[in-house]
């Protein structure tokens, strides 16, 4: 049981294909202007696009000869801006998306929706009447009234604050653990989507990079695009040898050792560490053969942000290298760092992520 | 005062928008929200009544309703009276010269219903019917009733053309504004005066509520 998409277009440049399990909150996440929102309007019926095949469940809603128009999909969705319709309450607002119901019964729908929105007290105001976050509580309960399916969300906290938006997350996971249907959400803030989404799907420039359950992806990213839309910053050019019949990257004059998983071929490779992931030694304790890829570096800037410390390594002898590591704060005041010291990290070979080209 | 032509000019204006307002409506929907190629030249037709003298559009108008043309000889086959000089000519050439009027306040209005909004419209199970009358009409009347007025009191001014092809038949075809210049044609300034005073009132009120709508129009625009 999946949510199956492929879609090709061009203006907007699309050529994805994804399948998106059912019940889980899952992320479309990419830069601005890579098709997100586009993906979205196609899955819901509102682009016309060169080809698309689109199926949930075992229902097609898009194949070569079959075009169901929007209001035949199993679909409820919360716009950028809401798209609250001005001339109506909140509740007109809702009980616009169940006009194949009854009086009595939209009537009774529409309130039952305002209360797992949380609010119902608001149900006579006008949108302009409302805030950022009561208009995207209506625009949601609005889009569940109809008790989609799908519900598909498009950057749907963009114009909120960020407290109001961390009680959205909560409501929304609230929400969903109570419907338990397809929630598939679009948004660029990469925090926002390893907060709300188990599934996560990376694209850019319209093409699907990677997709996984959330951490996975967010710890493992496929190829150097994906590892730099994760905002990993640290990529680095090295070499597959083989020595005693195991397979090592030679990294400047450094031997590092890999996953034993992964049997690369030998020749040039990408890799990349993620800068949370790097061991600090504390110059004054004896290291030796339990530590895994020691790696010795000068340290060139330390900057503190918020609760965390950013350090810009240099490994020895690679004097255009960098290497970022974030650490806690209170770990830097356990063991002090000054720039121009030097250190030892440890590069696990599991925190080793070898890229695709 | 010509309470008479007064008469005639209010059932002329109301037949107009009877005729005019439905398909213009439509067709301002249609421009609004439907791009294709051509569309300008589409819009510019539409406009040339607002550029041509009356007297032009007038005589085309009265050719085209004339026992010469088809229209007319089938007209006065079907009904036994001719098209020019006729209240229904006039009021067929009133809703030719009013199209301006009637299309571009309401395909301004279409216009700035958001595209979200019509996308919500149809996430909401909404046919193209349904969203229609529930969320573009309430939207855009505004634009409507602008281009209602607007209508409305232009053809009761109307003159150029109505006299090209209505001619001056007490009951008939002489509008308040025909009345108005046969009246100062007798030197009677007395009841010209009293008539253009009436038609200045209205016209000030037309002006007044079209610009009051055009502001609530785009107040909502930027609340949107």
């Amino acid at each position: 049981m999946s949510l199956r998409v492929a879609i090709y277009h061009h203006a907007p440049e699309l050529d994805f294909e994804a399948v998106i399990p059912v019940g889980q909150i899952s992320a479309l996440v990419g830069p601005s202007g890579s098709g997100k929102t586009s993906i979205l309007r196609g899955i819901a019926g509102l682009l016309k696009t060169r080809h698309a095949r689109i199926s949930l469940a075992n229902e097609d809603w898009d194949t070569q000869d079959l075009h169901r128009p929007t209001r035949e999909r199993s679909i409820g969705m919360v716009p950028q801006q809401h798209a609250l319709f001005p001339h109506l309450s909140v509740l007109g607002n809702v009980e616009m998306a169940l006009g194949h119901l009854g009086r009595a019964e939209k009537r009774q729908r529409a309130q039952e929706s305002l209360q797992l929105a949380q609010i119902a007290e608001l149900a006579n105001r006008r949108p302009q009447e409302l805030s950022g976050g009561q208009r995207q509580r209506a625009a949601l309960a609005r889009a569940i009234a109809r008790k989609p399916q799908l519900v598909l969300l498009d950057e749907p906290f963009s114009a909120i604050d960020r407290g109001m938006r961390k009680r959205l997350y909560l409501e929304l996971r609230h929400l969903h653990q109570q419907l338990h249907n397809t929630v598939l959400l679009v948004t660029h803030d990469l925090d926002e989507a390893a907060q709300l989404a188990s599934y996560l799907l990376l694209i850019d420039q319209g093409r699907l990079l990677q997709a996984g359950e959330t951490t996975q992806v967010l710890t493992q990213p496929r190829c150097e695009q994906a590892a730099r839309l994760l905002d990993i910053p640290n990529i680095f050019n090295a070499r597959i040898i083989e020595t005693a019949g195991q397979r090592q990257l030679q990294w400047g004059e450094h031997r590092l050792k890999i996953s034993a998983d992964i049997s690369p071929a030998c020749g040039k490779v990408k890799f990349a560490v993620l800068p949370q992931n790097p061991l600090l030694v504390k110059s004054d304790r004896p290291w030796g053969s339990h530590l895994e890829n020691p790696v010795s570096a000068l340290v060139r800037d330390i900057v503190t942000l918020g609760g965390e410390v950013v350090l810009w390594l240099q490994p020895l002898n690679m004097p255009e290298t960098r290497l970022q590591v974030r650490l806690p704060e209170r770990a830097i005041r356990r063991y002090p760092v000054i720039s121009g010291s030097q250190v030892t990290v440890c590069l696990r070979a599991a925190d080793i992520v070898l890229l695709e080209d | 005062m010509d309470w008479v032509a007064v008469v005639l000019s209010l059932k002329l204006a109301i037949a107009t928008q009877l005729l005019l307002l439905p398909p213009a409506i439509i067709g301002a929907r249609w421009l609004a929200l439907t791009p294709f190629r051509g569309k300008v030249w589409i819009e510019g037709l539409l406009a040339l009544p607002l550029v041509l003298p009356p007297t032009v559009i007038g005589y085309y108008l009265l050719v085209i309703m004339g026992s010469q043309s088809p229209l007319g000889r089938s007209f006065e086959n079907w009904w036994g009276q001719s098209l020019a000089f006729s209240f229904t000519g006039l009021v067929i050439a009133s809703a030719f010269i009013n199209i301006p009027f009637a299309v571009q306040p309401a395909q301004r209005a279409f216009e700035a219903i958001p595209t979200e909004l019509h996308e919500a419209a149809k996430c909401c199970g909404l046919t193209f019917w349904q969203s229609f009358h529930r969320i573009e009409l309430p939207l855009a009347w505004p634009g409507i009733l602008s281009a209602v007025m607007m209508t409305f009191a232009h053809t009761l001014g109307e003159f150029g053309v109505v006299l090209m092809v209505g001619g001056n038949i007490p009951g008939e075809t002489r509008t308040l504004a025909i009345s108005i210049y046969d009246r100062t044609q007798s030197f009677d300034f007395t009841a010209a005066g009293t008539m253009s005073l009436f038609l200045l009132l209205i016209s000030v009120a037309t002006i007044a509520v079209s610009y009051g709508l055009a502001e609530r129009l785009l107040r909502r625009r930027r609340l949107t």
